[in-house]
């Protein structure tokens, strides 16, 4: 596959995951009352958990280079973000909210771990 | 003033979630508007992967376990969303479209946990304990070690303008 070809459908993987982030993110927020970004939490969750899935389809050798630009690299790498965590969890900390940063700091990364895990463990052991 | 606002506000003007623009404030406006900013995170959020794929090309694994150029990319991200959400906030809170292009999409889109996570998941199953854990720490202290700097950073220009603009008034 040509660059082009993998520039295009990178470019329209991102253009649908990165305001699916934004609308599931305010879906969220407006629906807690919290100051954890549990919407974050959840978007990067459930990306690493798809993410997974289509690594372990791609080790297979049964993912077309056309679907890995498009769902992989573009879907889910702008679906899912690290600056906002990193940002959020700075944030947390500057606001004296130890544990909810130290929570969102270590949560993500074990449950993102886990969550990327499971993913490819269910199509690996298929 | 929304909730969110508010509270920021009263820490140190940190925006409480950079990626939704304030509790209930996208929410409250017309259809119009709504739509502008989806198409602005979309088309920033395209720009931000293809930048994302062209480091990753510039800059190829090669043979290192890590993947540098995703720790590259997550850390320079990180660093300039806290300069992009400093000067939003404190510099430009009328420019609506700032924050839906450049932190939103662009900065969000560029830099991805997923890969992350896959990624040292992948190193694990190898066994390779040492790399998983290096990729592993050096992203989560490097990530908001980046993210520290780049709020001062935003908050030293925001600083460096008001002393000029007073020694220009006075």
């Amino acid at each position: 596959m040509t660059a082009a070809v993998d520039v295009l459908f990178i470019a329209l993987g991102a253009f649908v995951g990165a305001p699916a982030r934004f609308l599931v993110d305010r879906y969220v927020t407006d629906r807690t009352q919290t100051s954890f970004p549990l919407g974050t939490l959840l978007i990067n969750l459930s990306g690493s958990l798809l993410l997974g899935v289509l690594t372990g389809i791609e080790l297979r050798g049964h993912l077309p280079a056309e679907l890995t630009a498009l769902l992989a690299t573009g879907f889910c790498g702008a679906f899912t973000t690290f600056s906002t965590w990193s940002f959020e969890t700075v944030r947390l900390i500057e606001q004296g909210e130890t544990t909810h940063a130290l929570t969102n700091a270590l949560g993500s990364v074990v449950l993102g771990l886990l969550a990327a895990g499971a993913g490819l463990a269910l199509v690996l052991s298929l | 003033m929304s909730l969110s606002a508010e509270r920021s506000a009263e820490v140190g003007a940190l925006p409480v979630d950079p990626d939704v623009g304030g509790r209930g404030v996208a929410a409250g406006r017309r259809h119009g508007a709504q739509r502008t900013i989806l198409l602005a995170v979309a088309f920033a959020g395209a720009a931000g992967a293809l930048a994302r794929y062209g480091i990753g090309l510039l800059l190829p694994w090669g043979a290192a376990a890590v993947p540098w150029s995703v720790v590259l990319i997550n850390l320079t991200g990180s660093c300039l969303l806290g300069v992009v959400l400093v000067l939003v906030t404190e510099r430009f809170p009328r420019a609506r479209l700032a924050r839906p292009l450049l932190a939103t999409g662009f900065l969000g889109a560029y830099t991805t946990f997923s890969t992350y996570a896959v990624g040292v998941d992948l190193l694990l199953r190898r066994h390779d304990f040492a790399s998983a854990g290096l990729y592993c720490g050096v992203s989560l202290v490097g990530g908001m070690v980046a993210a520290i700097l780049g709020i001062a950073a935003g908050r030293f220009l925001v600083h460096l303008e008001a002393r000029v603009d007073d020694q220009l008034s006075s």
